[in-house]
């Protein structure tokens, strides 16, 4: 019962959906007739003639986004209550579900399928649409509503492919006898919080496109608009940051490999938004306090929901093979593709159409704010397009029947020293003044860290002479710039220093922070890999680790073998650590359970492998000095965007409450 | 700047980046696309020893060799055209087993033994590397 619930509340948000892009067009259309009739130019007409004429149609569209978000909403919550009381007559819990699984897993197992995470990505996209129908207020109610009209459009065909192509809540008759659980990788807590947060900034820039489809629809490109829509694309980013941060570290102790960075296209496919978005978060800025850039944003802002497009369609289509690509059905592909398509060539042709009519902002100098964000957004781009066409290009080649494979030589030899560079416009970019600014005071203003970016070079350099060219760089540049990003708290009075500097101050500087642990682990890692008798010890970075046992083990779904490491570093106390080699019985596939100890300077990340022979152990260690900064680093730039969207939002509630003063 | 068309610079800079990506991205590519080989291609193209490259192939029935050292292996991987010593030394993901596809990161060193330094199966079953699900193993599928 509750599957077909499920389906039919699906089928009414789907609906729904469809009236409110009819809803929009023609209030949209009709408006557009009464303002040649009366030569009203004024965008949108006085909220008198409003009320008097389309009072009931543009009336209705927030009302219909609202009630859209609650029955897609409702239809995801039937899906989970599926999975969670292990309903075997539903095809897709059959697939990916268990009974005796624990709770958590039944739970986030929900979205750790195909069908599963599309009605994920549809419920938040509906959600986000109507967080714009029931919060935004600033926008002009005219762009509004093309707004929730080019919602409604995406929409649409995302129902239509689930609905069409990926039915989650299809029966299975009869019913099975059991489970086959989920994919044991996915058998994470990770699962529950790295697909939502990433999807959430996914389709979060989804209301930026729309936003700008809305702008241009109603020809309204200017400051306010800016704005308006900035709110929003920081949340989006603020999501992204936290899903790739998640993620980045999930695969780092899940895979047992040792990294946290393979150039992986999912991996790609979740990067390429970020950057998108990042470029489309400092250009709005531009457009929103200096009216400058209007076209530039309005065409990243298309770029940046284009490339969480791609990425849903790299990732959902089983183009490519991944523990991220659930099935592979090749109709699903061309229905992805198909929309794809559909949804970046429209609106770029519609970007091309109107882009006439988006008058030239205002003018800057080159050495200037604006022009250091220009330069950027610039890099920002070029890093896209590169880790675009590195993903791209394979598929392309494969479509003609070759099969090559593009891997981390591409992308660390073209994308590592343009982000360096970037890192560092990024440490002067807040230096400068709006408008123009003197190349001798940015100059003057550079020399200290400028001087602590060298010594920090001759100092590593003299520490360890065997460093490699890209650390060394890399911590060098690390140390000059993230002094260089405090320097806009510098001499002011940190107390009445407004919110979202210090949001922008703590991003730049976690950026600066998550560089110096990427150099950090590629510079200073050390690997132990040893076949080791129980009561043998092994040496590796400042520990002395031994292998004091290993012992069978079990759990739901799995029996282990499960090692006892008795780790002690210098003279302090020893402590115990339990890596893992799983085997899951339901499925028969073996995952190891990494043991990892954090520490302030580092991480000492175990491995347990398989049997060496002789009564041996096979055993990997790694000492990885300063890991953790990559994901606090992260973390800080989260925190920063948070900030930022937190001081913006507080003060504009100031000025409104000043306003109304004024007025009263 | 002080120009008339300011509007124009930008447009063009944008340009003149996006054609500069593509450019660096090709050049970069010309060197880098051929990463993944297979054993027959490898042996053709006469590879330079340490160049980074990307093995794929199938591991012959009989030919995985222990070391006493208890974490180095020494297999075979062929794609029917010609076949290539491997060594490696670490915890081998679950799949690898002979008969079957590998795909593996590594080197190839002056004697033409392939130095891996990542094997690459990913512990699921529902995994394959594309490059070898594709052309020569079908993978074992729950669907």
């Amino acid at each position: 019962m509750i599957a077909e619930a499920g389906l039919a509340a699906l089928w009414l948000g789907a609906a729904l959906c469809a009236l409110q892009l009819v809803a929009a067009v023609l209030s949209l259309s009709a408006r557009v007739e009464r303002s040649r009739d009366t030569f009203d130019t004024a965008p949108g007409g006085t909220s008198l003639d409003f009320a008097r004429d389309e009072r009931g149609l543009s009336g209705l569209i927030r009302p219909v986004a609202v009630a859209q978000a609650v029955l897609t909403a409702l239809a995801f919550a039937c899906l989970i209550a599926v999975f969670i009381t292990v309903d075997l007559s539903v095809k897709l819990v059959v697939e990916n579900d268990g009974v005796g699984r624990p709770l958590m897993y039944r739970f986030s197992g929900t979205w750790g399928n195909h069908e599963g995470s599309m009605l994920m990505w549809v419920s938040i996209l509906a959600v986000g649409g109507a967080a714009v129908a029931l919060i935004e207020r600033r926008l002009e109610e005219r762009t509004l509503i093309a707004t929730l009209g080019g919602q409604a459009v995406i929409g649409l065909g995302f129902y239509a492919f689930l609905l069409f192509a990926s039915n989650p809540f299809a029966r299975l008759d009869p019913a099975a006898p059991a489970g086959q659980g989920l994919n044991p990788l996915l058998e994470d807590p990770g699962l529950a919080f790295h697909p939502p947060t990433l999807y959430i900034g996914y389709v979060g820039l989804s209301i930026a496109f729309s936003f700008a489809i809305g702008a241009l629809v109603t020809r309204d490109v200017r400051p306010a608009f800016a704005r308006a829509m900035r709110p929003w694309v920081l949340g989006a980013w603020i999501f992204l940051t936290i899903g790739i941060t998640a993620g980045s570290y999930w695969a780092y102790y899940e895979l047992g490999w040792g990294g946290w960075w393979f150039w992986d296209p999912v991996e790609n496919a979740s990067l390429m938004p970020w950057l998108a978005a990042t470029a489309l978060l400092h250009s709005v800025t531009v457009l929103a306090t200096r009216d400058g850039l209007r076209a530039w944003t309005v065409m990243l802002a298309v770029v940046a929901f284009s490339m969480s497009m791609i990425g849903t369609f790299l990732v959902r289509s089983g183009i490519l093979t991944s523990v991220h690509a659930f099935a592979v059905d090749p109709r699903r592909g061309s229905f992805l593709l198909a929309l794809l398509i559909l949804y970046i060539g429209g609106a770029l042709a519609l970007f091309a159409l109107r882009v006439g009519t988006v008058r030239e902002g205002s003018r800057f100098d080159v050495v200037s704010r604006e022009g250091a964000l220009v330069i950027n957004n610039l890099l920002l781009s070029v890093i896209l397009g590169i880790v675009l066409i590195g993903t791209l290009y394979p598929l392309v080649v494969e479509a003609f029947g070759d099969k090559i494979s593009v891997g981390p030589p591409y992308f660390n030899a073209t994308a590592g020293p343009l982000a360096l560079l970037l890192l560092i416009v990024m440490a002067a970019g807040p230096m400068m003044r709006w408008r123009r600014e003197q190349l001798g005071i940015i100059a003057r203003r550079l020399i200290v860290p400028a001087l602590v970016l060298i010594v920090a070079l001759v100092a590593v350099k003299a520490l360890h002479p065997a460093i490699g060219l890209w650390p060394l760089l890399g911590l060098a540049v690390a140390a000059g710039v993230g002094l260089a990003s405090l320097a806009p708290l510098w001499g002011r009075n940190l107390r009445r220093t407004p919110l979202h500097t210090w949001g922008m101050v703590i991003a730049h500087f976690g950026i600066a922070v998550a560089l110096a642990g990427m150099a950090s682990d590629s510079a200073f890692t050390q690997e132990r890999l040893v076949a080791a008798r129980v009561g043998e010890t092994m040496a590796i970075g400042p520990y002395r680790v031994t292998l004091a046992n290993i012992a069978p083990d079990f759990g739901p779904g799995w029996t282990a073998l499960n090692a006892t490491l008795a780790v002690k570093r210098g003279a302090g106390a020893a402590y115990e650590l339990h890596p893992l080699a799983r085997t899951y019985w339901t499925q028969g596939t073996q995952t190891s359970e990494t043991a990892i100890q954090t520490v302030l300077d580092g991480q000492l990340y175990t491995v347990l492998g398989a049997s060496a022979g002789e009564g041996r152990w096979q055993v990997r260690l790694w000492w990885k000095p300063f890991v953790t900064l990559i994901w606090a680093g992260g973390a800080l730039v989260a925190i920063g965007g948070v900030l930022s969207l937190l001081g913006r939002l507080l003060r504009e509630r100031r000025n409104e409450l000043r306003k109304a003063e004024v007025w009263a | 700047m002080k120009a008339k068309n300011q509007r124009l610079t930008l447009a063009l800079l944008a340009v003149a980046a996006v054609i500069g990506a593509a450019l660096l991205a090709m050049s970069a590519l010309k060197d880098q696309a051929a990463y993944f080989y297979t054993p027959g291609d490898a042996v053709r193209d006469h590879l330079p020893p340490d160049k980074a490259i990307r093995l794929g192939g199938m591991v012959p029935k009989g030919s995985i060799q222990h070391f006493p050292d208890g974490v180095t292996i020494r297999f075979l991987v062929t794609d029917g055209q010609a076949t290539v010593p491997v060594r490696y030394s670490g915890i081998v993901p679950a799949l690898f087993r002979e008969g079957s596809g590998v795909v593996a990161d590594g080197r190839f060193d002056a004697s033409g033994l392939f130095m891996a330094d990542q094997i690459l199966a990913k512990h699921d079953e529902r995994y394959m590397p594309p490059q070898v699900a594709g052309a020569m193993h079908k993978t074992k599928s729950l669907k």
